[in-house]
């Protein structure tokens, strides 16, 4: 038995691939494989903070599967912010685990919810961890499949509608992501992220590469929701069961996001070009968007949906502005956004419980009949808003205080406005749901299950914990930047060796790369 | 509609079909082929005899539901890779040696989980079609 803190990088994939598998044998007892997969929860819980400390500890830990040396073989990669995902994504799906106990019926295991949760599960972890840009797009095709199949486990009409819209926009998302890799491949030879950021600074951007970039950006947004790319978002995520859409809400788009982020800062330069003026009109569209979209709706999850994509717009804002505090402040924004919005979603459950339905104008009364609810639902409500102390408060004063700094004073006044719309949406929910009178008063009010109310709590302390804390957060968000802007650390991790691997092959693609603009 | 000639021959088609694809899953080791490739010939045989003689005849052949046999596939790839974590701490280090003069590896062990991903992974949408149809 080898060196045991390498292999941590390899177990928050390995255990959900193997649950899958198991949960696949268990078909015929969906009360095995209900405890299976929380026993595997519990497991990947422990498995993803155990390598969260490690690389605190030790730096950039890599790992390379069947012992092949990159850049021949795949490498798994865990730097602070890959294993802040792993961390954040692991809390996530324990807390939806746990929901999905009082939310998913029968008949929804019985058309494979826990195999495509540990699949789904397997990908997204996969998709962080990975130091090797094909294999990145394994992980969105797993992702896409595993997604498609939870969208539809309860079936009606409604459901593949929005699977087929999905389907439709995120296949053609994978398809220039493949495009881009293609191109990419071409120009350098090369698949492996580390090798990838050895080699591309040293070369002149092509058309072919210009191209690459643009289609990796393309990919990603629409991974990520942003804008124009968003709209199959808004038309899927409601129609699935709240504990899969938490899911969905929490981690899909971030992983996009993830990408974008690992992609422009390790291989692509940010700088030069017309890329930061893309991203940052984007960033601000996708705000506005999100958040005007938002405020017609009266479904609270179709909202919630519209508020995922404005709040992409504030990470991509960090990516924009590019300079390490924007980046740190993105940081920052995605690890609190995963589980203030995942846990909005859980609460958006738990208000159709209580309420009956989940068109606000029917809803009301909450207050009344379910106070502890209400000050559940104002932890993440008011931090996605960004009022202090909150997690939230914190993410914006980041990425704003650094677009101020750059004097980027237009990214910034957007952002504020936004966030006081925000903050309209959700007192908008907070209004009709829990203020105002009811509708029709219940002789008994409904209970809401003790499985909806830990999760919630548990999301909501983490966000607490976040906001009330945040220094030890900052800093390691500042860590996790220190090591996405100077890659050197993450290059030494994936080749231990002291002497560079292709010395005279890195030579070779910027002669092919002339002969082709000639 | 059923075809007299084609009922009468499933059988024969389907175990030729099997063959073959167990075929194609060993000669991959060293030469094209493989569990992939392999596992889509095994679909393929069970595909044609629940045309000939029925989905319900078909998963009873098959005796495990599709799901199942995609499950036993993900977990054989699965073990496959343990090997490599015991000897030298890489998952999916494969492992070769000799038994009594017959050449082992543990890749076969990921082939035939792959075989099985396949055969399972198709089956379990082919047997629904053919089932959606003949309603």
């Amino acid at each position: 038995m080898a060196d045991a803190s390498t292999l941590l990088v390899l177990w928050p994939v390995l255990i959900p691939i193997a649950t899958a598998a198991l949960t696949a044998l268990l078909w015929s007892s969906p009360v095995a494989q209900r405890r299976v997969g929380l026993a595997s929860l519990a497991l990947l819980l422990v498995a993803s903070l155990a390598l969260t400390m490690e690389v605190m500890h030790e730096g950039v830990i890599a790992k390379q599967f069947g012992a092949w040396d990159a850049p021949f073989g795949i490498s798994f990669v865990a730097d602070p912010l890959s294993a802040a995902m792993i961390a954040i994504s692991g809390i996530l799906a324990f807390a939806v685990g746990i929901f999905a106990l009082g939310d998913i019926k029968e008949r929804h295991e019985r058309a494979g919810f826990h195999p495509l949760f540990h699949g789904l599960m397997a990908g997204v972890n996969g998709a962080f961890l990975t130091g090797d840009i094909f294999n990145l797009y394994v992980w969105f095709e797993v992702m896409l499949i595993t997604t498609l199949g939870l969208l539809v486990v309860q079936r009606g009409k409604a459901q593949i509608d929005g699977a087929l819209k999905y389907a439709a926009m995120n296949l053609f998302g994978t398809i220039l992501f493949l495009i881009a890799v293609a191109l990419l491949y071409g120009a350098t030879g090369t698949l492996n992220m580390a090798d990838l950021a050895r080699i591309l600074p040293q070369m002149e951007m092509s058309p072919g590469l210009t191209a690459s970039a643009l289609l990796f950006l393309a990919a990603f947004g629409i991974k990520a929701g942003v804008f124009p790319l968003f709209f199959w978002l808004p038309a899927s995520y409601h129609t699935a069961p709240i504990a899969i859409a938490a899911l969905f809400a929490g981690l899909l788009t971030k992983v996009g996001v993830y990408a974008a982020f690992r992609v422009f800062t390790l291989m692509f330069e940010m700088e030069g070009g017309a890329l930061r003026e893309i991203v940052a009109v984007v960033a601000a569209m996708t705000m506005i968007t999100g958040v005007f979209g938002a405020a017609v709706q009266w479904n609270v999850r179709r909202i919630l949906s519209f508020h995922i994509i404005s709040q992409i717009g504030y990470m991509l804002m960090g990516l924009a502005i590019a300079t390490p505090v924007a980046i740190a402040g993105a940081v920052f924004y995605i690890v609190h956004h995963i589980i203030v919005k995942a846990n909005l979603f859980l609460l958006a459950g738990a208000i159709k419980h209580a309420a009956g339905t989940d068109d606000l104008r029917k809803a009301g009364g909450l207050l009344r009949s379910h106070p502890w609810l209400a000050v559940l639902f104002l932890i993440p409500a008011l931090s996605l808003a960004g009022l202090p102390p909150l997690s939230g408060f914190w993410a914006k004063f980041l990425v704003i205080d650094a677009s101020l700094r750059e004097e980027v004073w237009w990214l910034a006044a957007v952002a504020l406005a936004v966030g006081a719309l925000t903050l309209f949406s959700m007192s908008k929910i907070w209004m009709e749901a829990f203020w105002k009178k009811p509708a029709l008063v219940r002789a008994t009010p409904r209970t809401v299950p003790v499985a909806f109310v830990v999760p919630i709590a548990l999301l909501g302390a983490v966000t607490l914990t976040i906001g009330l804390f945040a220094d030890p957060f900052v800093e390691y968000a500042r860590t996790a930047t220190a090591v996405l802007v100077d890659p050197t650390d993450y290059i030494a991790a994936v080749f231990p060796g002291d002497a560079p691997v292709r010395t005279v092959e890195t030579e070779v693609p910027v002669i092919a790369i002339e002969g082709a603009v000639e | 509609m059923r075809s007299l000639i084609l009922s009468s021959v499933a059988r024969i088609f389907f175990a030729i079909m099997l063959a073959g694809s167990v075929w194609v899953l060993l000669r991959g080791h060293n030469e094209p082929g493989g569990g992939f490739i392999g596992g889509l010939v095994g679909a393929a045989g069970f595909a044609t005899l629940a045309l000939a003689a029925g989905v319900e005849a078909a998963r009873r052949t098959l005796v495990l539901h599709p799901v199942v046999v995609m499950g036993l596939g993900l977990f054989l790839a699965f073990v496959s890779g343990i090997p490599g974590i015991l000897t030298d701490a890489s998952f999916l280090t494969h492992q070769w040696g000799t038994l009594a003069g017959v050449k082992l590896s543990t890749t076969i062990v990921f082939d035939v989980g792959v075989y099985l991903v396949v055969v399972g992974g198709v089956l379990s949408f082919m047997f629904r079609l053919y089932a959606e149809d003949a309603r």
